[in-house]
């Protein structure tokens, strides 16, 4: 049987999906990344080997901002094409917004007739990104779901730094004021929330549906915050985290 | 296949390197170096003052720690660059300048004249931000103000008719120039964005104005001739874009390089160095010099104009004669002009149904990745 496979290397988490000829999904992988891309990409490739599938004999497109550290892919494409390809697809929409948050970046991307007509990213630093999460719930010394639980039940904080370093000290702060933990989680949600709002807003986004992806996409919480604060449903799929590998494997399909 | 680059590109890629040698050579025989900033300064009367103009932009982020120990830290790289080279002594340029003329643009440069003032002689002249003819009045007596200035200053007579001629010759090099970049309109065009851009850098430190010209219709004529002999650096189908926003010279790696590494190919230019300055000419005929010279430079449309109309109006024109297929905008790091004007041209573009993207960015190489990454996949866009 044909088989085609997709790599998204990401700063937190490296996912792979297989996908039939159909664009069925036959396997996922997901592992941490890790200190290096290139021992990630060795890592997939010996796992890949044990689910019987050789991934140097199989069409591969490598993806994320390790895309270039797998050796044995056919070729690079960049994750915003590969989102948008996978997101279509999950979602099975030919027009939409997609919003992914990811570990060092966050996009949205525009689609239109499948294919990417616009996109942003976020600039260099980390606030509005899901690093900015995992270092507030590693202060609350929480995991990053407990967090996104914590903060459904908490109200009326905000935290006004976008600086995920000042936002740092305003959290130590809140902590060393006795407000409680639900509150605080809410205001680190919140202020992501407003953060990607505003950058999804620059991208007019008309009467299509709006979709999360990546890591963040398991979060009812956020999903539901995040449709209160742009005034539209935001939808997410179980198979959102995998958007990007996703995409990519369509896409060695198509090589 | 090796390509052989256009005659006379070194010279223009050397120039700046070079120029400190020769800006020695002026200075042992008496001449007189004035430092400038910015398009808007009028060279036709540094000219027929016998002073000769050279750009301090700083395009290195080598003297910005230096700049920061007076400077905010969170200020355009470019102030911060220049400024610091003129504390840190490190550029021979302005080392050598024996005055420095800045105008009224932005407010950051604005402030920063003021500092430079005490350091160096320093002249600011005060650019109105109109297109009109209450603005081009104002313009004009400001220019003749520095005029009675560098007479006074320096003990020499600008005349109306040296004016004249320094007029013909500028603009007789801002032929030349535009000549180079409407190369591009060839579909692939003869050279890399890059290559036009050093060459187009380059042509400000050569001193001799004839010179500059002669080389700059050299090096055109070469590449022509080469690509009508059939070599085509450029392959074909390469996505052809057009680039716009802030002076880029020291982020021209971060972008313009690494938009042709991609498979793209920038076609033209709209910045201060590219088509933006070199389009419009003095009507070297007109009555009163002074004036016709002060109306040419009214018609830059540097995002510091409100309203903006020219760079709207050239923007509108230069994506359909330069075939463009997507409009990269980069704009320096806390370029408030630029940036808040970038959503009227995300509108402008959307309405010619063009891609476009701004990069936001400083001469650091800390988010060299992202913008390659997001250069990628707008080049996958297309």
């Amino acid at each position: 049987m044909d088989v085609f496979i997709g790599i998204d290397i990401g700063s937190t988490s490296a996912k792979t999906v297989a996908v039939d000829k159909k664009g069925t999904i036959l396997r996922r992988l997901v592992q941490p990344t890790g200190w290096s891309s290139v021992d990630t990409a060795a890592a997939i490739r010996q796992q890949l080997r044990k689910e019987g599938i050789d991934a140097s004999h199989t069409p591969c497109v490598a993806t994320g901002y390790g895309r270039i550290a797998v050796p044995y892919a056919d070729k690079c494409i960049t994750e915003i094409t590969c989102h948008a390809k996978g997101a279509g697809c999950i979602f099975d929409e030919s027009d939409l917004t997609v919003i992914d948050i990811g570990g060092q970046d966050t996009k949205i991307i525009q689609v239109v007739d499948s294919a990417v007509s616009d996109f942003l990213m976020n600039d260099k630093c980390s606030a509005g990104t899901g690093r900015f999460l995992e270092i507030m719930a590693n202060i609350l010394s929480v995991r990053l779901d407990e967090l996104t639980e914590l903060a459904s039940r908490g109200s009326d904080t905000t935290i006004s730094s976008m600086c995920t370093v000042f936002a740092e000290s305003e959290v130590i702060s809140l902590i060393g004021k006795g407000e409680q933990k639900e509150n605080i989680a809410f205001a680190v949600v919140d202020s992501i929330v407003k953060k990607v709002s505003s950058q999804a807003g620059k991208l007019i986004l008309g009467n299509r549906r709006v979709c999360l992806t990546g890591g963040l996409c398991d979060s009812a919480y956020i999903c539901e915050a995040l449709s209160k604060e742009l005034g539209k449903a935001v939808t997410t799929h179980a198979d959102g985290r995998y958007a990007g590998a996703y995409g990519a494997a369509l896409l060695a399909a198509a090589l | 296949m090796q390509y052989h680059l256009p005659e006379n590109y070194d010279t223009f890629n050397e120039a700046r390197q070079n120029g400190f040698l020769r800006v020695k050579k002026i200075k042992e025989s008496n001449g007189l170096v004035a430092g400038i900033f910015c398009t808007f300064t009028p060279l036709e009367i540094l000219d027929a003052a016998g002073i000769i103009p050279v750009g301090l932009c700083g395009m290195s982020d080598e003297t910005i720690p230096a700049a920061e120990a007076q400077l905010p830290k969170n200020l355009c790289p470019l102030i911060k660059s220049s400024y610091g080279f003129a504390l840190t002594d490190k550029c021979p340029y302005t080392y050598f300048a024996d005055l420095i003329v800045g105008e009224t643009t932005c407010d950051g440069k604005k402030k920063m004249y003021e500092l430079l003032g005490t350091m160096k002689d320093t002249y600011i002249l005060h650019l109105p931000q109109r297109h009109d003819d209450h603005a081009l009045d104002y313009w004009t007596e400001e220019i003749r103000h520095f005029i009675t200035y560098l007479e006074q200053k320096f003990s020499v007579k600008i005349t109306e008719e040296g004016i004249r001629k320094a007029a013909v010759i500028r603009n007789a090099e801002r032929q030349a120039k535009c000549r180079l970049m409407e190369m591009q309109k060839l579909n692939p065009p003869p050279v890399f964005g890059h290559q036009i851009y050093k060459t187009l850098e380059g042509a400000g430190f050569i001193f001799d104005r004839q010179e500059t010209i002669d080389l700059l219709a050299g090096f055109q004529e070469s590449a022509v001739e080469k690509y009508q002999s059939g070599l085509r650096p450029v392959r074909e189908g390469s996505k052809r874009i057009l680039m716009t926003g802030c002076p880029m010279g020291g982020v021209l790696d971060k972008t313009v390089k690494a938009v042709e590494d991609r498979g793209g190919v920038v076609v033209c230019f709209e910045n201060c160095t590219g088509i933006k300055a070199a389009a419009p000419r003095v009507d070297t005929d007109a009555e009163d010099i002074v004036r016709a010279v002060a109306a040419r430079y009214l018609q830059i449309g540097c995002s510091v104009m409100t309203p903006n109309s020219r760079r709207m109006e050239m923007l509108t024109d230069l994506v359909k004669e330069y075939q463009v297929d997507g409009v990269i905008e980069v704009d320096l790091q806390t370029c408030t002009p630029y940036a808040v004007e970038s959503f009227s041209i995300r509108r402008l573009m959307g309405d010619a149904g063009l891609p476009y993207m701004v990069l936001e960015t400083d001469y650091g190489k800390a988010d060299s990745g992202q913008i390659s990454t997001r250069i990628e996949a707008f080049l996958e866009m297309l």
